[in-house]
């Protein structure tokens, strides 16, 4: 579609940008003890960005001469994400460590992150792909270095800096080299270049797709492109690392779907049940290997950790881990287990670090120490965090049993050469149960029992964990309406 | 002389040099440099393969997006840089090491 036509679909991406402005316009006017008002203007542009997506309709279509496109696949990423995002601020509001900090920029950057994961879920050209993952890093290292009085914050952001600067750099080259092999920088038009590519080229190809699972596996936190997470997640403001941990993921995990999909599939990836990897490339088996690397570094690490906090940011590799045991499987029904699992996973995962922030405001820590007797003494949070431990974990009832239940059962129905995989899956969930239930261990038997109860004082604290604790529960058991918004949003753009 | 394999070897030794610095240097503006170095290593390849490829014009704006977005990059990566400078005094990436290993 050319580009003004295609201004009349991207209502969404411009209110975005519109909210942006009025957020920086508005920070201006506000004194700095006021500044937090700003997240309400911010708040404001978000109702009306979902609005528009849900006005827009399942058009099917590509945007800006087949820069973006336009699908039900889409619209599903861009909605988690603004769940998200919407969370983390309402969280915001009480969380100690802003309180000296003028905070009017980090709700404006925060929705300038919100445009390059909506860009992220929609890319289909490799131009598009770099400035959305440039976007969204480039804002996470101002958010992860905001505390700038903070030793800590300091550290996360230069490593995060370095980091993403340098994976990035790898990606780029190894889209460059795809760009020399097939001509063109549109998905689709690359698909059909390879398919026509002579036996030789093979290894640039090769040397390629491994330069740009290195982008994409930072994003997502793979193995062996995890190393900055647990000090960036440690060091960050926990109301970012929250939103690191889910909403960069999910954008990363749409962006990395659509890209090898389309680009090293045959034409039939993504519309039929099953597909094939062009030209004989290793893509399965190397995407099999690094998903079983991931789940089982996050989740033996994660068991030898003091503070809850960095248990959790290995446990989000692990929880990467599990749904790329999907990528691989070439089926449409592991496309659909990440999305249900993304989805699950937001839920829970938000909900643990939230209630690791409540804490934090509590005791003035984050070990697993600063949690002994919090059950008994404050009784509402600390049933909300055994019902979160317990979806991590991925026990019925709860959500992360659904979510689990769809990737293993895919993984399986894909035939006998993935079994190994599904038993590595299910070996790691053992594992996560040791370290999961050691918070629940502190909260509820070591300590002592304290007298008096506490319930939260604010209502916004009750409505958020509440909003979090609800749907992880629920979805445990009646999930039929968002297995149904899931299987109707797997309609991925094909081509013009 | 004037030929695609030439330019595609400058680019790779530079993108080999970036890839070095990156990994030995300490000093956080020394690291910077490295990645400078790969991020130009891979607009040559761009460059190259629009002239000599026969390609359209997406190689070439493809550079200019990623000429914009490494001063983009670098811009907050060195105010990150001073940041680190006014807690730590100094800016050895080595010495900044307060987290957990």
């Amino acid at each position: 579609m050319s580009n003004l036509n295609s201004l009349s679909h991207f209502w969404p991406e411009l209110i975005l940008t519109l909210t942006v402005l009025t957020a920086v316009v508005a920070d201006l006017f506000y004194h700095k003890d006021e500044s937090r008002k700003v997240a309400w203007w911010v708040l404001g542009g978000l109702a009306l960005t979902l609005f528009a997506i849900q006005m827009g309709g399942s058009t099917v279509t590509d945007l800006f001469m087949g820069t973006i496109a336009l699908d039900p696949f889409s619209e599903f990423f861009k909605i988690l994400v603004l769940i998200a995002t919407v969370l983390v601020i309402l969280t915001s509001f009480n969380s100690n460590e802003l309180q000296d900090y003028r905070v009017g920029e980090y709700y404006s950057i925060l929705a300038i992150m919100v445009f390059g994961l909506f860009l992220m879920a929609s890319a289909i050209d490799i131009l598009m792909v770099y400035l959305a993952i440039e976007v969204v890093s480039i804002m996470s290292f101002f958010l992860a270095g905001y505390l700038k009085k903070n030793p800590h914050s300091n550290e996360a952001s230069l490593k995060y800096v370095i980091y993403g600067a340098f994976s990035s750099g790898i990606m780029l080259y190894g889209l460059s080299i795809l760009f020399g092999l097939t001509g063109t920088t549109k998905f689709v038009e690359m698909q059909a270049a390879i398919s026509g590519l002579s036996p030789d080229s093979n290894l640039a190809l090769i040397i390629s797709a491994v330069f740009i699972l290195a982008g994409f596996g930072y994003k997502i936190s793979a193995v062996p492109f995890h190393f900055w997470t647990p000090d960036v997640y440690e060091g960050s403001p926990t109301t970012i690392t929250a939103y690191l941990s889910v909403a960069p993921k999910a954008a990363g995990f749409a962006m990395l779907i659509r890209f090898f999909n389309q680009v090293f599939g045959d034409s039939s990836a993504l519309v039929s049940e099953s597909w094939q990897a062009l030209n004989q490339i290793p893509w399965p088996q190397l995407m099999g290997v690094l998903a079983a690397a991931t789940m089982t570094v996050g989740n033996l690490v994660a068991i030898q950790q003091k503070s809850v906090k960095r248990m959790l940011a290995y446990s989000s590799i692990a929880h990467a881990g599990y749904m790329m045991m999907a990528l691989p499987l070439m089926s449409k029904a592991g496309v659909y287990g990440i999305m249900m699992y993304l989805l699950m996973y937001l839920f829970m995962n938000l909900g643990a670090f939230f209630v690791v922030i409540y804490i934090q405001g509590k005791t003035g820590g984050e070990d697993f120490e600063d949690f002994n007797g919090m059950g008994w003494k404050m009784p509402f949070v600390g049933v909300v965090m055994t019902l979160f431990m317990l979806s991590l974990t991925g026990l019925p009832p709860t959500a992360g049993f659904i979510g689990k239940f769809y990737l293993f059962a895919a993984v399986i129905e894909a035939g006998p050469q993935y079994y190994w995989l599904a038993f590595v899956g299910v070996l790691n969930s053992v594992i996560s149960l040791y370290y999961y239930f050691r918070v629940v261990k502190h909260m509820y038997f070591i300590g002592e029992r304290s007298e008096t109860v506490e319930m939260p004082e604010s209502n916004l604290v009750t409505f958020v964990l509440l909003s979090l604790a609800i749907p992880t529960f629920i979805f445990g058991w009646y999930f039929a309406p968002v297995a149904n918004w899931v299987s109707e949003s797997l309609v991925i753009f094909q081509g013009m | 002389m004037d030929s695609l394999t030439n330019y595609l070897f400058v680019s790779v030794v530079l993108f080999a040099l970036g890839l070095y610095g990156v990994i030995t240097r300490r000093n956080g503006v020394a690291v910077l440099m490295g990645v400078e170095l790969i991020l130009n290593s891979a607009n040559i390849n761009f460059l190259a393969f629009a002239r000599f490829g026969g390609m359209n014009m997406a190689g070439h704006v493809f550079a200019l997006f990623v000429i914009v977005l490494a001063a983009a990059e670098a811009a907050v990566a060195l105010a990150i840089i001073i940041n680190i400078f006014n807690n730590f005094h100094t800016i050895n990436v080595d010495d900044v090491s307060e987290l957990k290993q």
